[in-house]
């Protein structure tokens, strides 16, 4: 472990030295091959299947970025990152971006030098036990032991929370998401705490995913979003837009069936979009069909949100919050003009 | 005196020169790393040490909680790997003495068996070791409801084994009832009147002393309310002390491993000493025990220390795998602070300077040891 955080360092340190002047558009254009950080396996965000193929929303937004970028949205090199590795290797340039359920907040957008691209999924920290131990709040969990992935604002959360309760509780706390996991399910703790997504991509992977139960209590906010480096706007001018693009196109109607017929549609936001009427991709630095291959390929928000995480799927999780500003929910994406 | 620093000078010229390089980079890796640092607008510096941490940890050996700053955060850990490093060596040396002696002996089912657990521990790497020790921990004891009660006071489960704790007014009855018990039998061992001489006279006033003692011993604890037993509250036990089944994992771990490899290091420091030295203890008269502890022992531990030392040093580095079973050492604990702060630089610099610091310390203690042995093998053996 130390050695290979010593590594870490001077690597680091190497390669800071490299990649700070350089612009990260022309580097990736150069390389043609998108450097995307995902977590090491969260299922309906960034898991591998037996194959080897990832998927899961973040995978898609690495997909999407790939298609705008080289009309081809296969082209995206995964590096699967822990929590506690993900912002050295987003800092050292190893990876372009970093699409790997990373929640917002000033401290990193600030000291650690990151950029955050727009929402992709509001959630927020929440508690999961077994259902036979009768819980029905996290109120009652005093003197529970909490089983949690290190490096991760969850840590603190759980920590403000009983703190601001006067409630005492024993963190057990691992580097990795699948022994957090193992820990809970073998009865090592009493709650499971991480993103309520989270929460319900684990229990979804269970035989018996009826014997948990999440609790009502939502216990922060966990704004989820792409990040990039600080200090190159262009780059990140690339994927905050491209993330922007994913939500006007379910807004406007375009989705990934659809979108040949409506290179022919009248309206002009929708000829805007699709780079009929031409701009757009030349203020990014990209081509003008950047956003038509992304829908063309990827599809949009709707299409992606369903395919991952929505009813369908085993994480059955419901819109919310993190459907359109116009149906209720918070995603509202400037226009793109 | 000219002509002898000219050479001392063009000998060491490339060695300079070498140094000088190699500064150079380090300095161009530094400057090129503030720089950078800067221009990415990540913070640097030592002053996120005052802030406070926010998190929690689950075991600690001094008071901590997430108000406290980060400085305290790490101290903690550092106690925590301190902890285990301690107690670890304590037990892996010994334990390596024996398993080593074992495999020397002459009873076959003896040297046999030391020789399978040797091979078997020592070949398994001990990351595999750590998870082993940890899943069967948490797999084979029953929850927290259904806790094994071995001993009144005492409960076994999956949360850990949980003991009575003693108060200092308690710490302080027992350490003064042991001096007097041990002030008590030296003097008796000592004394030569005729009357008190018969040995099983003095066996049984021994016995009786311990027995008054016990006695009043376990009364004054009990009347100074000095022992506090777990109690069964909502999740937990609460009260008495506990050992957690992360500690307790990675302390068998780090034991079995280490001590396999100490096993090897003493038998073949048995081996070193001459064959002559057993023939002559043993024409002397001495039982082949005897001999081993009086004369092949002290005369092999001149080879033993120092691969000792570099074993004992494994054991406190290995300890940072503790991140892997949840366990709060230094390096877990710098790595959570290292993600909240994102200060990679000074942090991962920190985890270094500690770890030498532990090292170096440690070998230092070590070869002082070493040397004095080493000094009394010259005075015992002088044409050696």
């Amino acid at each position: 472990m130390k050695e290979i955080k010593v590594l870490v360092f001077f690597l680091s340190g190497l390669m800071l030295s490299l990649t700070s002047q350089a612009e990260t558009l022309s580097v990736v254009k150069k390389r043609g091959l998108l450097h995307c950080g995902v977590s090491t396996g969260l299922a309906g965000f960034s898991s591998p299947d037996e194959k080897g193929l990832w998927h899961g929303m973040d995978v898609d937004i690495c997909r999407a970025l790939a298609a705008a970028l080289f009309n081809d949205a296969s082209k995206v090199k995964y590096i699967s990152l822990n929590a506690s590795q993900r912002f050295t290797a987003l800092q050292s340039g190893e990876v372009d971006v970093l699409s790997r359920n990373t929640t917002i907040n000033l401290g990193r957008d600030t000291s650690m030098g990151l950029n955050f691209a727009p929402v992709v999924y509001y959630d927020g920290q929440g508690f999961m036990v077994r259902k036979k131990d009768k819980i029905k709040s996290a109120l009652e969990l005093v003197g529970a032991s909490v089983c949690t992935q290190q490096g991760t604002t969850t840590e603190l959360n759980m920590s403000d929370f009983f703190r601001a309760h006067q409630m005492k509780f024993k963190p057990v706390v691992f580097e990795s998401n699948e022994e957090v996991n193992q820990a809970f399910f073998k009865g090592r703790c009493d709650a499971l705490t991480t993103d309520i997504s989270g929460l319900a991509s684990e229990r979804s992977k269970m035989k018996n995913p009826d014997d948990y139960i999440i609790l009502p209590q939502v216990i922060s906010k966990e704004p989820l979003a792409p990040a990039v480096r600080h200090g190159d706007d262009a780059w990140f001018d690339i994927v905050k837009w491209s993330v922007y693009a994913l939500m006007e196109a379910e807004e406007l109607g375009i989705d990934s069936k659809n979108v040949d017929l409506m290179l022919k549609d009248s309206n002009p936001k929708i000829q805007r979009f699709l780079g009929v009427i031409e701009g757009n991709g030349k203020s990014l630095g990209l081509s003008e069909k950047w956003a038509y291959q992304m829908i063309k390929q990827v599809g949009n928000y709707s299409e992606i949100f369903e395919r991952n995480v929505g009813a369908q799927t085993p994480l059955k999780l419901a819109r919310g919050l993190n459907a359109l500003w116009n149906k209720g929910g918070l995603h509202y994406p400037p226009p793109l003009r | 005196m000219k002509t002898n620093f000219r050479l001392h000078w063009r000998r060491n010229l490339p060695i300079l020169l070498f140094f000088a390089v190699v500064a150079f980079f380090l300095g161009l890796l530094f400057y090129n790393l503030q720089h950078n640092l800067k221009a990415q607008n990540i913070a640097s510096g030592l002053g996120f040490l005052k802030m406070q941490s926010g998190f929690e940890i689950g075991e600690s050996v001094i008071s901590y909680q997430s108000s406290n700053n980060y400085a305290r955060a790490l101290l903690v850990g550092l106690l925590n790997t301190l902890k285990v490093a301690l107690i670890g060596n304590l037990l892996a040396v010994p334990l390596g003495f024996l398993l080593g002696i074992f495999r020397l002996a002459q009873n076959p089912l003896l040297s046999k068996t030391s020789a399978a657990i040797i091979n078997l521990l020592r070949n398994i790497p001990l990351l595999l070791q750590l998870f082993f020790w940890y899943a069967l921990f948490t797999e084979i004891f029953p929850s927290v409801r259904q806790a094994y009660h071995p001993l009144p006071g005492m409960f076994l489960c999956n949360r850990g084994l949980f003991i009575p704790s003693i108060s200092h007014t308690g710490l302080l009855i027992m350490v003064l009832a042991f001096v007097f018990l041990l002030m008590f039998f030296l003097v008796l061992k000592k004394s030569r009147s005729i009357f008190y001489s018969s040995r099983k006279y003095k066996l049984g006033l021994l016995i009786t002393v311990f027995i008054l003692l016990l006695i009043l011993v376990s009364f004054l604890l009990s009347h100074f309310h000095a022992v506090e037993y777990p109690v069964l509250q909502g999740f937990n036990f609460s009260a008495g002390k506990s050992i957690s089944p992360e500690f307790a994992s990675l302390l068998l771990g780090l034991v079995l491993y280490t001590s396999v490899f100490n096993a090897e290091i003493v038998r073949s420091g048995i081996l070193s000493v001459k064959k002559g030295q057993w023939e002559a203890g043993l024409s002397l008269g001495l039982s082949s025990s005897q001999c081993l502890r009086w004369i092949v022992i002290p005369q092999s531990m001149r080879v033993i220390i120092p691969p000792l030392i570099a074993q004992m040093l494994n054991l406190a580095k290995n300890s940072s795998l503790a991140v892997a079973i949840g366990y709060p050492d230094f390096v877990s604990i710098a790595n959570t602070s290292l993600n909240q702060t994102g200060q990679a630089v000074e942090l991962v610099a920190i985890i270094m300077l500690v770890y030498l610091s532990i090292s170096l310390i440690t070998s230092w203690l070590m070869n002082m040891y070493n040397r004095k042995m080493a000094k009394g093998m010259v005075r015992l053996n002088p044409t050696n």
